[in-house]
């Protein structure tokens, strides 16, 4: 029997570029389309569509070659491409090196952020979406599941995923160590740019409690407020305002410092035994290096961040060889036991339990 | 398989069930793996029902409350806080607090039975037969074993403090817990330690009142002074005059000098010691 039955063929951000990624883009409504296209393939037995921005990928189960060419001819059609076109980014994979890639992708390290674990959740929208629609069987059924448990095995027993690796994410994560919980915390952001708005949105997305903009343009703060369902402040209202906040993210454009020691000192002596957290991500700082040698007040700067950023990467990479490791064990394990199956399942004789095939 | 064991045999099992926990939580953390509360919890629980048990059996043997040399002092209060863990830890789960614990609590015991003649006499009749106080006694030193978890929880604020002004909060302090429930689980401690050792001093000075010959004044002295010094910092602490890290060292220092006093507050009881006669 042929490696070639069990499959993987698509494009990754490893094998095609950002613009051509937008081109191979399958938005839900073209997916659900798909699909139903490929259901209609003679001698495709099995398969599974893992569509997301960085990633188009059909895992399949054929009776024979010409049912991948058939996916990949398909898919062409509707995305308008040719296929020499295609495979010029094609990334095609069967047998043991499809399984392998699977477990990669589900464990995070093919991922481009490293160890990012967004896409252990996709991926299983991705099966729970053909498994739905009977698009799935003993085998996939079988390597999927597999997967899941490779993924949760490596990011358990490596650090794959620990640690942030953005700088948002790093200071919501120093927000963790220092209050435990966000939903109880009141945070303010300075400022209405791009980069204090995505730390605000990771913020709102880990839970924090309340939310309040000020900038010197109270139009822009409350414009900025209103998108991110926060409260605008008035600038010149914050020295006065600051005690009330447990996080302060500050991301002005101003020249000159726009949270003082005396400042800090004043707030701190209104809420002694609470910590106050400065995350100046401005460039000049906005907040005086001095405050942070108050006692329970913490600060970090752009530089700070990123440097904890890249050691948490740095400590991710370090980790790959031990999770390549891993992933090989299982999936040398998985497809000894899937190959002489999988020949019995294209046979119509599957002998997986039950509790395996497509509900 | 354990019948017939002595006291002393069971409170080493315990020793070295504290020792694996510490063992374990120190590969966990060199690894850089979360702890795994389940092991650590479990083998905690056993080395407490074996320290449970010599205690027991020491208690047994003597006749009341097994606090009459340094030896069954240390072990008595490394149960008090390992007593206190199994229900405020485990009820919080603040990471790394089984941890600690077992640390402390492997050095007291360890140490403990490690020097024979803190164990080689006891004084006996040492609560004169008045269960009161032998009441006071144990409240009293249940209450230094808070202070212990207290002294933990403190140092455990000292080290994330470090790593978060240090700008390093990373490797073996991403396991610490927060800022905030490392405070507030000092605060609770310090006011739990010093309620039971109110009570435990109030106890006391029913009976100091009725004869005051009966309590040595080194032991008086300075079992108020470490009340004292707690109950100030607790005051300090309420009124947000002692915070963060200057309350955090407060917690460990006051432990430190309260472990030390435990000296001469033994040594000054009036009853002479006589070489132990119990089980070994």
């Amino acid at each position: 029997m042929s490696a070639d039955h069990f499959f993987v063929l698509g494009a990754t951000h490893h094998t095609a570029p950002i613009e051509v990624r937008e081109r191979l883009a399958v938005n839900a409504e073209a997916a659900e389309a798909l699909r139903g296209e490929l259901s209609s393939i003679p001698g495709l037995r099995e398969f599974t569509l893992v569509n997301t921005c960085n990633r188009v990928e059909f895992y399949g189960v054929a009776t024979s070659p010409a049912a991948a060419v058939e996916v990949q001819s398909r898919f062409c059609t509707r995305q308008r491409f040719t296929a020499a076109e295609f495979e010029q980014f094609r990334m095609s994979l069967s047998g043991f090196d499809a399984v392998r890639h699977l477990l990669e992708v589900t464990a995070g390290l093919d991922s481009q952020m490293l160890g990012e674990t967004e896409i252990l959740g996709q991926v299983k929208d991705a099966y729970g979406a053909a498994q739905a629609r009977g698009q799935t069987g003993p085998v996939l059924n079988r390597v999927f599941q597999k997967a899941f448990q490779a993924a949760k095995h490596v990011r358990t027993d490596t650090a794959i995923s620990s640690g942030q690796v953005s700088v948002a994410n790093v200071a919501v994560d120093l927000a963790l160590n220092i209050f435990g919980s966000l939903a109880k915390t009141r945070i303010l952001l300075l400022g209405a740019g791009d980069i204090g708005e995505k730390t605000a949105k990771a913020f709102q997305s880990r839970g924090a409690g309340s939310l309040s903009v000020a900038s010197r343009r109270l139009e822009s703060a409350m414009e900025l407020a209103d998108s991110l369902g926060a409260f605008a402040l008035p600038f010149w209202l914050m020295p006065v305002k600051l005690a009330e906040f447990d996080i302060v993210v500050c991301a002005t454009a101003a020249p000159d410092t726009v949270v003082s020691h005396a400042a800090a000192q004043t707030a701190m002596k209104q809420r002694p035994a609470r910590p106050l957290f400065f995350i100046d991500l401005a460039l000049p700082r906005d907040v005086d290096a001095a405050a942070a040698k108050l006692q329970n007040v913490f600060l970090y700067n752009l530089d700070d961040l990123a440097k904890i950023a890249d050691e948490n990467r740095a400590a991710r990479e370090a980790e790959i060889g031990k999770c390549r490791e891993l992933i090989n064990t299982r999936a040398d394990a998985l497809w000894k036991h899937i190959e002489p199956r999988l020949q019995a399942s294209l046979n119509g004789n599957s002998p997986l339990p039950e509790q395996g095939r497509p509900a | 398989m354990f019948a017939g064991l002595s006291d002393r045999s069971w409170l080493w099992l315990a020793a070295e069930c504290y020792f694996v926990g510490l063992l374990l939580g120190t590969w966990s953390l060199t690894r850089r793996n979360r702890q795994s509360g389940v092991a650590l919890n479990t083998i905690i629980a056993v080395g407490y029902l074996f320290q449970l048990t010599g205690l027991w059996l020491r208690g047994r043997a003597v006749g009341g409350c097994p606090l009459g040399n340094t030896f069954e002092i240390f072990q008595f209060t490394s149960w008090s806080a390992i007593t206190l863990y199994l229900i405020v830890g485990v009820t919080f789960r603040l990471s790394l607090l089984g941890y600690f614990t077992s640390c402390l609590a492997a050095a007291v015991t360890i140490v403990s039975l490690a020097i024979p003649a803190w164990d080689a006499t006891r004084r006996e009749h040492i609560f004169g037969g008045n269960p009161w106080i032998e009441l006071h006694a144990a409240i009293a030193l249940f209450s230094y074993g808070v202070f212990a978890l207290l002294a933990l929880t403190s140092f455990m604020f000292l080290l994330r403090n470090f790593s978060l002004k240090h700008k390093m909060p990373g490797g073996g302090f991403t396991f610490l817990p927060s800022i905030m429930d490392l405070d507030s689980m000092s605060v609770r401690l310090l006011v739990i330690g010093v309620t039971l050792l109110s009570i435990s001093l109030a106890v006391g000075a029913v009976y100091w009142l009725r004869d005051l010959q009966s309590v040595n004044l080194t032991k008086l002295l300075l079992t108020v002074a470490i009340w004292l010094a707690y109950e100030v910092a607790l005051g300090l602490r309420l009124k947000g005059k002692l915070l963060a890290q200057r309350f955090a060292w407060a917690g460990v220092i006051l432990f430190g000098l309260a472990l030390l006093s435990l000296w001469p507050v033994d040594a000054s009881r009036h009853a002479k010691p006589v070489p132990a006669r119990v089980s070994r």
